[in-house]
């Protein structure tokens, strides 16, 4: 007799899978964001899942700040291919050179806020009605109410009050002209069961994810890695140290730890063991108290 | 492979509770006790407490998530919250507590396995613990927990607690929870959150987390009824051609036969995919894609099913809804959009039944319902839709309301039961047999220990004692006292009643003529089990029809079988009517109702008739002890 049990992992598979499945049913022009990050990449794994023996019915998009680790990029190209999936870039200094978005000033210039309206201006040229995230509710406070499908006004606003309830399996994204929704298909994953899923399924990822001898600097407690885009200001020094990268975003505030891991399971052990959120690491959340929501109410992710 | 291996697997609950019930710490409690509170977390709380000038670390503040929250110091909307142990990993859906929050608590209910109702122990039952109760059962939160919280500042009195325990338990009659629970905390201490604690050696039960971690929950799934309503064709070449979606109940595999909704085609399982795998069969919650061995139309919002087991097809039905919008009321001559399963349809309430009171499940009469107000409707939609009710099935019996104009989802609802025919009807209609198959080649298997032997060891024979009689003529309270009395007479005794049976052996039957005899032929097999291995059988059952009643007395030896009829006048069950289902009958809200409106027949040679309306409750008792007492 079986027993019909199926584990955490393969719910919430399940789960993703069936929302990305209902993206692409009930929009006409979905995409799906890719950042080179372990969540967009799962997410685009699990998307290949969805459709599979087809092909992924939606393009994914790389909104491109310009300030990458090459790494990033060499890893989504290949990766690209990998899942058979259309790419389409659209870049931060596009935006900064038509005089959309104006280079924020001092030594650590981030384009995280400025990426917003790089993603704005490409959702209204394809006029993209879904765009999926890999956003997850464990990240942060303000995320931990956030719906599977969120959904944004004509600016591209986010209003706590006015999102939808959603019960059981029932996911409304009915809409109107110029309203478009985000959906996060991995909202109930935590960075733990993405790790495990990862190392389970064995999929290849990239290698900032692990240990590695690197220059950094360190800087209100993040460790920031050394690129072009990074000046430093009196009384830093650039030191080489072994670290890894918990998130992979803006290099400019994607904050290193310094860590022995080299096989998936020694980031799985380490994940499991540490005392500090992933995003304890990021130097755009440690603004202010409410800096997530804040960026989110403008249509960030 | 790393150290954090073991197979878990997921539950979700929700909390209900106001900030008073320290439902906000105990969340807290749980996540820091369990280690899920990171240090950077750990630093902002305290930070952030010591800004709002409190002396020690609040808790609460770790899952009151927005700005506007923090400042007023209360939860607005539902919030998830994720914590795992060795076994098991938790989503929490944490709700306010508030009436003006009915619709968070019903949204954070509908997908939940549990539900932890938080009594803050100083006050006692309040209201709002009954409302979450009656919530829970709305919604069909299989598991209902009540944590007594603040027994630190009730001297861990074990007289408060009991008290109520009590006062809950009588309460929870009127409730459809089929498990419940209680516990004695301190969520600001941490006693029995996590582990005992010193402070309560009374209490000999286990902790919260323990309880949550060992539920058992997959008997709660609904695995008979396969249901698979389609989401989506994937069609990479001509030649294939997969129906995708989530198994919404049931099981099914390869080369069964299948009918699509609404076409009534048939066709057969021609192979199942999960993702990149090829498998035999897939389940309930299982995302996988299905290929048929006939080429028919499929598309999004038709649903796949077994041919032996139908949903209800109907473009009416009844349903409990509860309102959602802040901006305009429910209404009658109003048309909505229905999103059920994978299907959307135009929408109408012809008729609002009546608006319950969610504080003590009183019917008012109603013309509208307002933002949080939960009401019975009945709807009429512009297509059929495929459903169960939701008692039956959470995922196709539970749909919800948006408006036609701007889209926003106004309101949910709970199927209660089709008013028109079901497809069953339909078929008999169409002369298109709907029996179950029988197993063939199937012989009794005769083990090494005899009945006999077993007799001989407990020195009295074994019985099948069947009592029958209308609902409400005293059937189950004559069948538990004779139980007991047997029980004290040192015989082996066990007894089957009809509520217990269908929670779960007949879960999967209604309540028409053919569910009805199904049920019965069922609990007649199990009695002969019971019977094959020495037992005294107690059944109290309605079994209103002759023909079942007949067949289940073939099943044992004449010497071995005691039918019993207890006899009540109607007007009288009606008068007692200990679970108000006469009352529902009446106004229509059950249909096929033994002596309402579907017959009882009377049985004409039953070994015992017993008047309830004249003996005593002992009198009976004794009569039919004393009739058993000379087979045994």
């Amino acid at each position: 007799m079986p027993s019909y049990r199926m584990n955490t992992f393969e719910l919430l598979e399940s789960e993703a899978v069936y929302v990305i499945r209902e993206v692409a049913a009930q929009f006409e022009r979905p995409v799906m964001l890719f950042s080179g990050g372990k969540d967009s990449i799962l997410m685009s794994y699990l998307a290949r899942k969805a459709f599979y023996p087809g092909k992924i019915p939606f393009p994914l998009m790389h909104i491109d700040t310009g300030h990458n680790f090459p790494e990033t990029i060499e890893y989504r190209d290949w990766w690209m291919e990998q899942i058979g999936a259309q790419l389409i870039v659209r870049s931060v200094q596009d935006s900064i050179d038509s005089g959309r978005v104006a280079e924020e000033e001092g030594p650590n210039p981030s384009r995280n806020a400025l990426q917003t309206i790089t993603l704005l201006d490409a959702i209204k040229e394809f006029k993209f009605d879904a765009a999926m995230g890999g956003a997850r509710r464990d990240e942060e406070k303000a995320r931990a109410k956030e719906r599977f499908f969120s959904f944004r006004d004509r600016f591209g606003q986010w209003d706590p009050k006015n999102q939808r309830p959603e019960l059981w399996y029932l996911f409304n994204g009915h809409k109107r002209p110029g309203e478009h929704f985000r959906v996060f298909p991995i909202s109930n994953w935590t960075e733990l069961d993405v790790w495990q899923y990862i190392e389970r399924q064995e999929i290849p990822m990239p290698s900032l994810y692990f240990s590695h001898q690197r220059e950094i600097v360190r800087r209100d407690g993040v460790i920031l890695a050394r690129t072009p885009f990074i000046s430093l200001t009196e009384g830093e020094r650039w030191e080489t140290s072994r670290v890894r990268f918990r998130t992979i975003g803006d290099a400019t505030c994607t904050g290193a730890t310094e860590s022995v891991a080299v096989e998936m399971a020694d980031i799985v052990n380490e994940v499991a063991a540490t005392r500090v959120t992933e995003r304890g690491g990021r130097a755009d959340d440690r603004r202010s108290e409410a800096a997530m929501e804040d960026r989110k109410k403008q249509g960030y992710f | 492979m790393s150290i954090v291996e073991k197979e878990r697997d997921l539950l979700r609950f929700t909390t209900a509770g106001s900030v008073d019930d320290g439902k906000s710490t105990l969340i807290g409690r749980m996540l820091f006790d369990s280690k899920q509170i990171f240090q950077d977390q750990m630093d902002a709380l305290e930070s952030a407490s010591r800004l709002r000038g409190e002396e020690h670390v609040n808790l609460a503040l770790l899952t009151d998530g927005l700005r506007a929250e923090r400042e007023q110091g209360i939860t607005i909307d539902v919030a998830y919250r994720y914590f795992s142990t060795a076994r098991r990993k938790f989503i929490i859906a944490d709700t306010p507590g508030h009436e003006q929050y009915t619709r968070n608590m019903v949204t954070g209910a509908s997908s939940a396995d549990l539900a932890i109702v938080l009594i803050d122990a100083r006050n006692g039952v309040l209201t709002q613990s009954k409302r979450h109760g009656i919530i829970a059962s709305l919604l069909g939160i299989p598991h209902v927990v009540v944590a007594v919280n603040k027994m630190d500042l009730v001297d861990y009195s074990q007289e408060r607690y009991q008290q109520i325990v009590d006062e809950y338990t009588d309460f929870a009659q009127k409730l459809n929870v089929h498990d419940l629970s209680f516990i004695p905390i301190s969520a600001l201490v941490g006693d029995n959150v996590v582990d005992a604690g010193d402070n309560m050696p009374w209490y000999t039960g286990h902790s919260l987390l323990h309880l949550l971690e060992n539920v058992t929950i997959s008997a709660d799934r609904n695995l008979v009824d396969f249901r698979f309503p389609v989401q989506y064709v994937i069609r990479p070449h001509q030649d294939f051609r997969g129906f995708a979606g989530r198994v919404a109940s049931g099981t099914v595999k390869t080369g069964e036969e299948v009918t699509i909704l609404p076409s009534l085609r048939r066709s057969r399982i021609k192979s199942i995919h999960v993702y990149d795998r090829q498998v035999e069969e897939t389940f309930a919650q299982q995302s996988a894609v299905l290929t048929l061995q006939d080429e028919i139309d499929v598309s999004r919002g038709d649903m796949i099913v077994r041919s032996h087991n139908l949903p209800e097809v109907s473009g009416e039905f009844e349903a409990v809804v509860c309102w959602m919008d802040e901006r305009n009321q429910l209404k009658t001559d109003t048309q909505y959009l229905l999103q059920h399963t994978t299907r959307t349809s135009k929408v109408f309430v012809d008729e609002i039944l009546y608006r319950l009171d969610v504080n003590t499940l009183h019917r008012e009469a109603a013309d509208s319902l307002e933002l949080n107000e939960i009401g019975r409707v009945k709807l009429t939609s512009s297509q059929p839709i495929f459903f169960d009710p939701y008692d039956r099935n959470r995922e196709t019996g539970g749909f919800v309301i948006i408006d036609p104009t701007d889209f926003r989802t106004v309101g949910a609802g709970m199927i209660r039961y089709t008013t028109r025919e079901t497809l069953r009807e339909l078929r008999r209609e169409r002369g298109q047999d709907a029996e179950r198959p029988r197993a063939t080649n199937v012989s009794w298997e005769q083990g090494l220990v005899s009945r006999a032997e077993r007799e001989k060891r407990n020195a009295h024979k074994a019985v099948c004692l069947w009592l029958t009689g209308l609902s409400g003529s005293g059937k189950s309270t004559i069948a538990r006292a004779v139980e007991q009395q047997l029980f004290a007479d040192g015989r082996q005794v066990f007894r089957l009643d009809g509520d217990n049976v269908r929670h779960g052996l007949c879960a999967d039957l209604g309540f028409t003529r053919d569910d009805r005899s199904a049920n019965i032929r069922r609990v007649g097999h199990a009695a002969q089990l019971l019977f094959e291995a020495g037992q005294v059988v107690i059944c109290s059952f309605i079994a209103p029809y002759a023909a079942d009643r007949d067949f289940v007395r073939a099943l044992f030896p004449e010497a071995a079988f005691l039918e019993v009829y207890v006899r009540c006048d109607i007007e009288v069950c009606k008068q007692r009517d200990p679970k108000g289902l006469y009352q529902k009958a009446e106004r229509g809200e059950i249909s096929g109702f033994t002596g309402v409106d579907d017959p009882y027949e009377e049985p004409a040679n039953a070994d015992l008739v017993i008047d309830t309306a004249v003996l005593s409750e002992s009198d009976a008792v004794a009569r039919v002890v004393a009739q058993v007492t000379r087979l045994l």
